[in-house]
This record gives structure tokens, C-alpha cells and sequence, in this order.
């Protein structure tokens, strides 16, 4: 009697340790790859404000001071964002479906701010720009900063 | 042993021509812009080197193949592991024929069938060019290729069977287009990449930049005719410029350091590349 009452309690203890480790690790997961898609859209954010540019820079668009500064304006607080919440440990390519981060993020931490602070730079200049040629030159900054980041730390295309 | 003899003829290396560079004034200035739209840096940088350190052409960088791995060699001007010693003639005939100084075939790894298009004034003012850039004392790192490919006296076959001297886009076109064929299919040697090779390694011209299989093993390198790409040449100018695509994803990859490159070059030869690339067959 009193070891089946023992048996019980092993079992629903350890029943309940593998519930909350199998909460912990679906739930590691979610953040995980809520982490990637809230990535995705920072990227996607960035990539629209940059399309915005450019179509000014490419004479699709007309030169609108107040555009430039708004889109570069954007631009700067997207590259500026806390990345704290967003580059988890364990999020890397491989890791999470769909990441493309590569692993060098977290083992070059200083460098992969340092690509981010190019970028602030670039849309900062980007804000003053005053007619579409200077947007021109602007955004060979900015394409430079996302292209000098994506090399070293984004992964191939699967 | 007629046909052994002829054998021998064919695959010699074409001779050295001394009086290369006779009467052609060097312009150093102007070689910067030879350099960077041949992409040197891309292949003869030390692998991982950043900035004012791509300028240092120390060589390593490995490249592996069907035939085994080669070695970029260091191309910086030291006298010893570089090349500070040669010649204005040996650098041509090296640059444009795929021949060292030694007398020896250089692999095709080397995009000398590329190169061979290149201006003899255009080759004046790169050697000038590289002269002034910092030596290295790295020595070159030997190439890891196994037999049959390890005789050299082979790759003159080679040379006879792709190295073909006239441009692949024939006909009349503008003097846009043709300076873009000058730099797209010269100094630029899109198609080592984006055309697809034979059994040999030799390109497939009727596949002329139709795409190809990527040599890391990961994915495909694409197809930039006007069957596949439907960017617009402002979109082509944009991303030589940028890197940025139409979608403003930027550019991955060996095409980052390739737009490196083109972005340091004048505007025209910018559109002049995309004018090309709007002119060439359309292969789907």
C-alpha cells in the first residue's frame, strides 16, 4: 500500500516534470520564432523605407524634402532599435526555420553593432539630403551598410 | 609522332612579347579603374580582410573545383612572393594569355579567357596601378589538384579547345552596349560565374550567362539574360550601385564583392554593363 503510494507520487511528480519541460521547450520555441518573424519585419521595414529612397533616387518619384527626411527618419530609428529582444541565443540558422542568421552574430556581438551604428549614420546623413542626386549618393551609403552587414552576417539562401 | 609533335606545338605557350607596352604612356589613375572592374580584390585579398586591408593582394583565398582546389597566388608588389620582379611584358602575357613568367600554363581558375579582351592600354595602366599597392610577403600557397590535372602542358588543349578570342554578343551595337561587352565580358568575367561549363570546365557559350550551379554546392547562381531577368537597366544600374535589388533586399554572396567593385566605377560603365546585359540572347 504504502508503496504503491510511493509509485503514484513518482509517477505524477515526474509526469508533471516532463509537462513543464515540454511547456518550457514549446514555449522556447514561440519566443524563438517570434524573435525571427519580429526580424523579418524590422528587415521588411527597412527594406520599404529604403525602396522609398530609392525610387526618388531612381527618378520614379519625385524629390519631396519632407519624404526623404520622413522615410530616412524611419530608417534611423529601425536601425537604432534595442536589438536585445530580438538576436536570442539559439535563433540562429539551423536553429530556427526560416533564420538566417548566422552564428558569428553572437560570437562578434561588438561587430555586428558596429554595422548597425553604419546604418544610423547613413540614414542620419540620408535626412539632410536636398535634391534627388544627393539621395543618389545617400543611398550607396545605406545600400553599403545593409550589403557590408549581410555578408558577414546573414546566411545563404536555402 | 607527327601528331605527338603537333600535340607538343598546339599546347606550347604563346611566346612573350617584349615590346609589349611600346609607346603607351602609364596611367595609374586610370588602372584603379581597370583593377576594380576586373575584380581583382575580390579573388587576390587575403581571405576575411576588410577596408584598406582588400587592397594588400596577399592571396589564399581557396576555391574548390572538379579538379581539385586552387590558391588565389599573392599578386602584391613584393619582389619575392609577389609580383615586384615582373615585367610589363610578362604581367601581359600572364593577365592576357593565362602564362607566368616562368614560361608555365596558369589554371583557368585564373579568368584569363576574360582578360585576353583586355586593351593593351588598359593593361598599361593596371600594372602601374598595382605597383603602388602595399607588398606582402606572404608566399603563394601551392594549388592541391591531383593527376591528370597537375600537367600543366595539358591546359594549352584546354586553351585551344575554350579560350575563344572573339566576343560572344556579335553584330553592330551601339557604343553603349559595346563598352559594356568590353567590361561584361572582359574585364568584369560575368560569365565565369553565370555560364554554366562542360565536362572540361570549359564555359558553354550557347548557354552564355543563362545561369549556373553554384561551385560552393550551395544553390544556384542565375540566370542574367534577358529570358530570366526582367529587372529594368535602372534597376541594373541601381544594384551595381548600391547592391540594392528592386526590392531593396541587397546583394549576398560573391555579388557583394562584385558590386563592390562596379559601384567604384563611373556611371556610364555602369549603364553601359546593364545596356549589355538588355542586349545579350535571350535563353529562358
Amino acid at each position: 500500500m504504502k508503496s504503491l503510494k510511493k509509485q503514484t507520487l513518482v509517477l505524477t511528480l515526474s509526469g508533471a516534470l516532463i509537462a513543464t519541460a515540454g511547456y518550457a521547450a514549446s514555449h522556447a520555441a514561440t519566443s524563438s520564432n517570434k524573435a525571427v518573424a519580429a526580424r523579418h519585419a524590422q528587415m521588411q521595414m527597412i527594406g520599404y523605407h529604403t525602396g522609398v529612397l530609392g525610387a526618388i533616387a531612381k527618378g520614379e518619384a519625385e524629390f519631396d524634402a519632407a519624404t526623404v527626411k520622413a522615410a530616412a527618419g524611419n530608417l534611423h530609428a529601425l536601425a537604432k532599435m534595442d536589438g536585445s529582444t530580438l538576436w536570442l541565443e539559439g535563433t540562429a540558422q539551423g536553429e530556427v526555420d526560416g533564420s538566417r542568421a548566422k552564428a558569428e552574430i553572437w560570437t562578434d556581438a561588438a561587430g555586428f553593432a558596429a554595422k548597425f551604428a553604419d546604418l544610423e549614420k547613413a540614414s542620419m546623413d540620408m535626412m539632410n539630403a536636398g535634391d534627388a542626386a544627393a539621395v543618389g549618393a545617400g543611398m550607396g551609403a545605406i545600400g553599403g551598410a545593409c550589403k557590408a552587414c549581410h555578408e558577414t552576417y546573414r546566411g545563404p539562401k536555402n | 609522332m607527327i601528331g605527338a609533335g603537333l600535340g607538343w606545338f598546339l599546347t606550347a605557350p604563346d611566346p612573350l612579347d617584349p615590346a609589349f607596352g611600346a609607346g603607351l604612356t602609364a596611367d595609374p589613375e586610370a588602372g584603379a579603374l581597370v583593377f576594380a572592374a576586373g575584380g581583382c580584390v575580390s579573388c587576390h585579398a587575403a581571405p576575411g580582410a576588410e577596408g584598406d586591408e582588400k587592397q594588400v593582394l596577399a592571396g589564399g583565398l581557396p576555391f574548390a573545383s572538379d579538379f581539385g582546389t586552387f590558391y588565389a597566388p599573392n599578386i602584391s608588389p613584393d619582389p619575392n612572393a609577389g609580383i615586384g620582379a615582373w615585367s610589363l611584358p610578362g604581367f601581359a602575357r600572364a593577365v592576357t594569355r593565362g602564362v607566368s613568367p616562368e614560361g608555365q600554363h596558369y589554371y583557368p581558375a585564373f579568368p584569363y579567357a576574360a582578360y585576353q579582351h583586355m586593351q593593351d592600354q588598359d593593361v598599361v595602366n593596371l600594372f602601374a596601378y598595382m605597383q603602388t599597392l602595399p607588398a606582402d610577403p606572404t608566399p603563394s600557397k601551392a594549388h592541391d589538384v591531383g593527376f591528370p590535372f597537375n600537367i600543366r602542358r595539358s591546359l594549352g588543349g584546354w586553351k585551344l579547345l575554350f579560350m575563344k578570342e572573339d566576343f560572344v554578343l556579335s553584330g553592330n551595337h551601339s557604343p553603349e552596349v559595346m563598352r559594356g561587352r568590353y567590361l561584361a565580358e572582359g574585364l568584369a568575367h560575368c560569365a565565369e560565374c553565370h555560364t554554366p561549363r562542360n565536362a572540361l570546365g570549359g564555359l558553354d557559350r550557347s548557354q552564355w550567362l543563362a545561369g549556373a550551379p553554384n561551385p560552393s554546392g550551395k544553390g544556384r547562381i542565375p540566370n542574367i539574360t534577358p529570358g530570366k531577368l526582367d529587372w529594368s537597366e535602372s534597376d541594373l544600374v541601381a544594384y551595381f550601385t548600391t547592391g540594392f535589388t528592386p526590392d531593396y533586399d541587397s546583394a549576398g554572396g560573391e555579388m557583394a564583392e562584385v558590386v563592390s567593385n562596379l559601384a567604384q566605377l563611373p556611371q556610364s560603365d555602369r549603364e553601359a554593363i546593364a545596356a549589355y546585359l538588355k542586349a545579350v540572347p535571350a535563353i529562358p
